[in-house]
C-alpha cells in the first residue's frame, strides 16, 4: 500500500517541454512565480492561465493530473478564501449578517488570492511533472555552483538530495515490511485514539531508524570503495546543454512577463 | 609472475575485542586468478577482504597492492581504484536512482573525462549483462540484477582486482547463479583477478585456488579438487563439502572408485557414467 506513494511525481515523456534544459525550467519557474505576484489585473490572471494551459498542452500533461495534485491543498485554499473574504476591511459592504461582513474589496482579494495559489502551485507542479528529480538536482547544482566560491558545499548538497531520492523507495519498502512483521505479532496500527496510534508507531519507527543508520554506514563504506573523496576534482558523465529550444523558452517567458506588465498598465 | 596482492604476516584485532580476527596471515594473490576464500562465521574472511583495499589496515604486518603499502594514506585512492569491492547487500551500495548514473559514480569521482565515462559505463554494463537496464531505477530490479549493477559500478573504475565479499548471501538461487557467472566471466575473459569471499562451498568449485580460513589463519590452501576431498578436515572446520563431493564420497564408501576431483555437476555426472559403463 505504501508503494503507491509517489514523491516528486514525474511523468516521463519526450515533448519539447521535457527536453528543455533543467536549468531553463528552474529559472523559468522562478520567473513564473515572480510574474504571478506582478499580476495587477484580471486580464493578467487570464494571460497566466492561458500560458499554463499552453504549456500543459505542449507537455501532454492532462488537466486531471494537475487537479489531482491540487487536491491536498483544498484546505489551505478554502482557509485563505475565508480569511480574505471575512477579514478584509472596506466600506463597500456587499452584505452583512450579525458580525460577519463581506466587502467587495474582500471578495476581490479572496478570489485573486485563490487564483494566485492555484496558478503558483500548478506552475511548480509542471516543473516536477516534466523534469526527473535527478535532472532537477543536476540543474540546481549547476545554477548554484557560483556559491562554491563562498564555500557553500553545493556538490555535497546535491549528492545528499540524490541519495535521499534514491533511498525513498527502499525505505518505504522497509517500512512496509516492518509494519507487516509487527502486525503479524499482533500490533494494532490502525484503530484506537490518536495518542494510542502514535504510540503504536514507536515499534515501527525504532527498527526503521536503526536500519537506516546501518544502511548509511554501509553506503558510506561502498562510496569510499568507489573512490569518493568529496566534490573536488569530480567530473560528470552527463553534461547539460542549452539549445535553441531553451532560447525560445526564455523569449516566451519574457513575453509573458511583458504581457502581464502591459495589462497591468492598461488596467485590463 | 609478481603477485598483485602480497599479504605479509598480518594480524588484526578489532577495537574493543581481545581475540584477533586475523592472526599472522601470509598470502600472495597472482594476477588473473580466481581465488575463493571460505570459512565459517568469525573465521576472519570478511576482515581479510577489508584489508585488500585498505578499508582496514593491519595492526601488524603489511599488505601490498601492486607494490603499494596500504598503510600509506597517500596510496589510498590508487589502491581503491585497483581493487574494487562489492558487498553483501546490493541495496546499500547503489548511490543514484538510475542504473547508468550509479555506474558512472566511481569514474566521476576519479575525474575521468565525460565521453570516456560514457564508454566505460556502457562497457561495464555490457560485461555484466545489464546494458538494456541502463535507464531503469535500481529499486525495481531483482537482487541478482542489483548486485550485477554494483559489480558494474566497480568495473567502471577499470580495476585489476575484484573483491566480492559474500555477494550472494542475500540473493535467491537464480540471482546467485547470475552473479557468480558474471564474476567468473570477468576473470576468464577480461583477466581480472577475482577474490570471492563466501561460505557456500558450491560457489568455490570453479575457482583456481581455494583458501579455507579458521580463527584468522589459513587452514587449507589448494586447488578446489584437493581441498574438497579432505572431507574430515572440512567438517572439523564446520564446513560442509559441495553436494557433488558428498555424493562421490558416499558412492566411494559403498565400493565405487570415483575421482574426488569431479566437482562441477557435469564432471560428477560424467565420472559416474564412466564408472557405470
Amino acid at each position: 500500500m505504501l508503494k503507491d506513494i509517489t514523491l516528486g511525481q514525474y511523468f516521463p515523456g519526450d515533448t519539447p517541454v521535457h527536453r528543455l534544459d533543467p536549468r531553463t525550467k528552474l529559472l523559468l519557474t522562478v520567473a513564473y512565480i515572480a510574474a504571478i505576484f506582478m499580476v495587477g489585473s484580471w486580464g493578467g490572471y487570464a494571460l497566466v492561465f492561458a500560458a499554463l494551459v499552453c504549456v500543459c498542452a505542449v507537455a501532454h500533461i492532462r488537466p486531471k493530473a494537475l487537479l489531482k495534485g491540487l487536491k491536498p491543498l483544498v484546505f489551505i485554499i478554502v482557509f485563505t478564501a475565508i480569511l480574505n473574504l471575512f477579514f478584509t476591511r472596506g466600506d463597500d459592504v456587499l452584505f452583512q449578517w450579525k458580525a460577519l461582513r463581506v466587502t467587495y474589496t474582500g471578495l476581490e482579494r479572496a478570489v485573486s488570492m485563490v487564483l494566485r495559489i492555484l496558478l503558483l502551485v500548478s506552475g511548480t507542479f509542471l516543473l516536477t511533472y516534466t523534469t526527473s528529480p535527478l535532472a532537477i538536482t543536476d540543474g540546481l547544482e549547476k545554477l548554484l555552483s557560483p556559491l562554491k566560491k563562498l564555500h557553500v558545499p553545493v556538490y555535497e548538497l546535491s549528492l545528499m538530495m540524490c541519495i535521499a531520492l534514491r533511498f525513498i523507495p527502499t525505505l518505504i519498502e522497509e517500512t512496509d515490511r516492518i509494519m507487516s512483521a509487527q502486525k503479524a505479532r499482533g500490533a494494532d496500527l490502525e484503530t484506537g485514539t490518536l495518542p494510542e496510534r502514535a504510540k503504536a508507531l514507536l515499534p515501527l519507527l525504532i527498527p526503521l531508524f536503526i536500519s537506516a543508520f546501518r544502511r548509511a554506514d554501509e553506503l558510506a563504506l561502498a562510496m569510499e570503495c568507489r573512490c569518493y573523496n568529496g566534490g573536488e576534482g569530480r567530473t560528470r558523465m552527463k553534461q547539460l546543454h542549452m539549445s535553441w529550444r531553451d532560447g525560445v523558452a526564455f523569449l516566451l517567458g519574457a513575453a509573458l512577463i511583458a504581457g502581464i506588465l502591459l495589462l497591468r498598465r492598461l488596467g485590463i | 609472475m609478481d603477485p598483485i596482492i602480497r599479504i605479509n604476516n598480518i594480524s588484526y584485532t578489532y577495537p574493543g575485542s581481545d581475540k584477533p580476527a586475523l592472526d599472522g596471515l601470509t598470502l600472495d594473490i597472482l594476477p588473473g586468478t580466481f581465488t575463493a576464500v571460505l570459512g565459517s562465521n568469525g573465521s576472519g574472511k570478511s576482515t581479510l577482504a577489508k584489508h585488500l583495499n585498505a578499508i582496514l589496515t593491519p595492526s601488524a604486518g603489511k599488505v601490498y597492492v601492486d607494490g603499494m603499502d596500504t598503510t600509506d594514506e597517500g596510496n589510498l585512492l590508487a589502491i581503491r581504484r585497483r581493487v574494487g569491492m562489492v558487498f553483501q547487500n546490493p541495496d546499500n551500495q547503489i548511490v543514484a536512482n538510475v542504473v547508468e548514473d550509479d555506474v558512472a559514480f566511481a569514474p566521476e569521482n576519479l575525474g575521468v573525462e565525460p565521453h570516456e565515462i560514457r564508454r566505460r559505463v556502457d562497457a561495464a554494463l555490457r560485461q555484466v549483462g545489464m546494458y538494456e537496464f541502463r535507464m531503469h531505477a535500481p529499486h525495481l530490479l531483482s537482487g541478482g540484477q542489483k548486485q550485477r549493477v554494483a559489480i558494474a559500478g566497480v568495473l567502471a573504475m577499470d580495476p585489476e582486482v575484484l573483491v566480492l565479499d559474500e555477494p550472494t548471501a542475500m540473493l535467491d538461487p537464480r540471482g546467485r547463479r547470475e552473479v557468480l557467472a558474471a564474476a567468473e566471466s570477468l576473470c576468464r575473459e577480461r583477466g581480472i583477478t577475482v577474490v570471492l569471499i563466501t561460505h557456500h562451498m558450491d560457489e568455490a568449485i570453479r575457482a583456481d585456488r581455494v583458501l579455507v580460513l579458521d580463527k584468522g589463519r589459513i587452514a587449507l590452501d589448494g586447488a578446489p579438487g584437493e581441498i574438497f576431498s579432505q572431507t574430515a578436515a572440512l567438517e572439523a572446520l564446520r564446513l560442509t563439502v559441495p553436494e557433488t563431493t558428498a555424493l562421490i564420497t558416499r558412492l566411494n564408501a559403498a565400493g565405487m572408485r570415483l575421482p574426488t576431483t569431479a566437482l562441477t555437476d557435469e564432471a560428477c555426472a560424467a565420472a559416474i557414467m564412466e564408472a557405470l559403463s
